[in-house]
């Protein structure tokens, strides 16, 4: 789960890490009351999306930038106008851009240097790492491809946290010194902790920047949670915002189905994630474009099933569905059933393959061919999946 | 043979007790699955009863094994207190703790691998459908099933297979089965970015194994555990390998279910896991229609019978 920068650095404040003044608005209304308790001078306007590239960013309407620098708070008023309910367009938000419903004004810093700094999980040795670099403010990627030997990593030890000789690695590795490097290693220790505490799944500081008084600032705020330990942080769930994410998808996770809308024409269901993505690359590989990944999970009730259609037929792009089901925990018949019954109750006027194999799977097969529905059979995935891709051609 | 497991094996299930872990426990018991012993806290001295069996249930993993002599367990606890449950496991000294669980929390995870390191028992998951070796009865009856794969659709034989996900991992024993041969063992790892055994791991066990002829490797788009899997193979291996990687389309930066289906970066997409594959000697199935061929394709290249 995705919060806002603005957010962000609430919990950053919460946890010591320090980040330059600023208060949030959601309506033109609010940017009086927020401005009013920055101080004069250079402010910073942001618009709050879950998505990187603002500053680069495109507004439909053509105003440049999502992220603006003004000389004074008067100015931040006006730009602030034009960002709030308009829709920016980044690298990362795809041609239909995001609509700004909050905006972020901060206090405008002065920047000494700029750094990158992030915690996350390393796969390879299931440990938290702690990323540093003294190349902030760009793509990291392309640092990591151009002068990998300007990354840092460290590992840390789960048990014991984030060691001091380990703080003196990452800020020998930034380059600082005195104030700076003080300043930094309480900010990276505390960084840590709020990773940790809160069951982040990845905490990025681009750019974090020293000032020319000795301050050290995480000048943004990326931060992503476990899906998984929501449970235990109903402090964190309160910070998710639905008008970031797609309605499908929100609808999907109601019935715990694993939903994402994609911009082809064959919508998918499957159980299990690795066979819906294998079902997704079949339908490309046969010349055909897939709509949706869609994970039904194991034990999928008849409800679910249904729900699941309902979420598919939302897309007004869907063409047929091809629903490719192998039954290790789910009885071939419940989805069968299921099938029926969403197909009669939604009134399915579009092609539909099905491919069903695994537990159960004679009487399931004997469900659908019972049913007098006008559905087609697949033997295979690659059966199934070409007479799919010819329906819809 | 086989590897990890083999139908003497004594195993015990931790939330027998729960509607999941009673349903599977139920089928490993008619698959012929030696299965003695439950263990839910609170419910010590009932018994688990299912089609003329009668399966004690024990309040820790500890007396379980003591009492009944079983040495793996599979644990179908809810996420909250799965990783206590592995714990227990690795604390009884047991020789494979089987995580079915999905939905742990990665810090819990991180925790018990940090727990568990350099301890004699092995984890396999979580968010895995455990491991089947198949027996020699009626629609390979008699095995040893551990965790949620359908038990029938395998055919005791030479193929090892090892996948992150259950439902390519039953595709691929259900294509081998029907070309008329049969698996050694079938292993799902798990599709977490946190779990105990790794591919590479299973495919080292899958080279020892005098039984295990070929094997099959399934992987998805996320972490690097493939490309090290591949990398050893072809330093190593000498056994026919057949690969497919999941997720060629998969949007990137998006989370595709579970939590290892994540593309990352530019070294982490499916194009680049198969350019690896190819590299190291792995057939590479096309489609997951075409893994059992790809595998047959791998043998005859090294003259090699999978019967």
């Amino acid at each position: 789960m995705n919060i806002h920068e603005y957010q962000a650095k609430t919990l950053f404040e919460k946890y010591g890490v320090p980040v330059p003044k600023g208060a949030a608005a959601k309506t033109a209304e609010e940017f009086a009351t927020a401005l009013a308790s920055l101080p004069e001078g250079p402010t910073m306007v942001k618009s709050q999306i879950h998505a990187g590239g603002r500053g680069k960013g495109t507004f439909i309407d053509g105003y440049k930038g999502g992220v603006k620098f003004c000389k004074t708070k008067a100015d931040a008023f006006e730009i602030a106008g034009k960002m709030l309910g308009n829709t920016l367009v980044t690298i990362q938000t795809g041609p239909a851009g995001r609509k700004v419903q909050t905006v972020y004004f901060t206090v405008a810093s002065d920047i000494k240097k700029e750094y990158y700094l992030a915690v996350l999980l390393d796969r390879a040795s299931s440990r938290p790492v702690i990323v540093a670099s003294t190349e902030g403010g760009v793509e990291i990627e392309k640092v990591a491809h151009e002068t990998p030997e300007k990354i840092t990593k460290v590992l840390i030890d789960p048990a014991y946290g984030v060691a001091d000789f380990q703080l003196r690695q990452l800020i020998a590795a930034l380059e600082l010194t005195g104030n700076e490097a003080k300043n930094a290693a309480k900010l990276i220790k505390n960084l840590y902790t709020m990773f940790w505490e809160t069951d982040a799944a990845m905490v990025e500081v681009n750019p974090l920047i020293t000032t020319p008084t000795g301050d050290v600032l995480a000048l943004d705020a990326k931060v992503s949670f476990d899906s998984n330990a929501l449970y235990r942080h109903p402090e964190i769930v309160a910070l998710r915002d639905l008008n970031e994410e797609d309605p499908k998808e929100i609808e999907a996770s109601k019935y715990d189905l694993a939903y994402i809308a994609l911009d082809g024409n064959i919508a998918c269901l499957v159980n299990g994630a690795g066979l819906a993505m294998s079902t997704m690359d079949i339908i490309k590989h046969y010349g055909g474009n897939p709509a949706n990944f869609l994970d039904v999970g194991g034990g999928a009730s008849k409800e679910k099933v249904i729900a699941a259609f309902k979420i598919i037929l939302g897309d007004a792009n869907v063409k047929g569905i091809f629903v490719n089901i192998f039954g290790g925990i789910m009885d071939c018949n419940v989805i069968a059933e299921g099938i029926v019954e969403a197909v009669k109750e939604v009134g399915l006027k579009l092609p539909l393959v099905v491919r069903l194999e695994g537990n159960n799977v004679a009487k399931g097969k004997e469900t659908l061919a019972n049913s007098g529905l006008a559905l087609v059979s697949g033997d295979t995935m690659a059966d199934a999946a070409q007479k799919m891709v010819k329906l819809v051609a | 043979m086989s590897i990890l497991i083999t139908p003497q094996t004594k195993i015990l299930v931790q939330g027998i007790t729960g509607a999941f872990g009673a349903k599977h426990a139920q089928l490993s018991l008619d698959y012929g699955t030696q299965l003695v012993a439950g263990v839910t806290p609170g419910k010590g001295g009932q018994f688990f009863e299912h089609a003329g069996h009668k399966v004690p249930i024990f309040n820790s993993v500890h007396e379980a094994a003591a009492i009944t002599g079983a040495t793996v367990s599979v644990i179908f606890v809810p996420p909250p207190f799965a990783g206590d449950a592995i714990l227990e496991c690795v604390d009884a000294g047991l020789d494979l703790a089987v995580c079915i669980t999905e939905g742990i929390p990665i810090k819990d995870m991180v925790r018990v691998k940090r727990a568990i390191t350099g301890k004699k028992t092995r984890l396999i998951g979580p968010n895995c459908p455990g491991l089947v070796t198949p027996g020699t009865g009626d629609r390979s009856n008699g095995g040893c099933r551990i965790g949620i794969a359908p038990g029938y659709i395998h055919r005791k034989g030479h193929v090892g297979v090892v996948s992150r996900s259950g439902t390519l991992t039953y595709e691929a024993v259900f294509q081998i089965t029907s070309k008329g041969l049969g698996q050694s063992t079938s292993v799902g790892i798990g599709g977490d970015p946190v779990n105990g055994t790794s591919h590479l791991d299973v495919i080292k066990l899958f080279n020892e194994d005098p039984d295990t002829k070929g094997i099959i490797l399934i992987g998805e788009i996320g972490g690097s555990a493939e490309v090290e899997a591949a990398r050893w193979i072809k330093a190593n291996c000498t056994k026919p390998v057949a690969g497919f990687i999941a997720g060629a389309t998969a949007p990137a930066g998006r989370r595709m279910g579970h939590a290892g289906a994540i593309v990352g970066g530019a070294e982490d997409t499916a194009a680049a896991k198969i350019a690896v594959f190819q590299e190291c000697g792995i057939e590479v199935a096309a489609t997951p229609t075409d893994m059992a061929d790809a595998l047959l394709r791998a043998a005859a290249k090294k003259g090699v019978s999978l019967a």
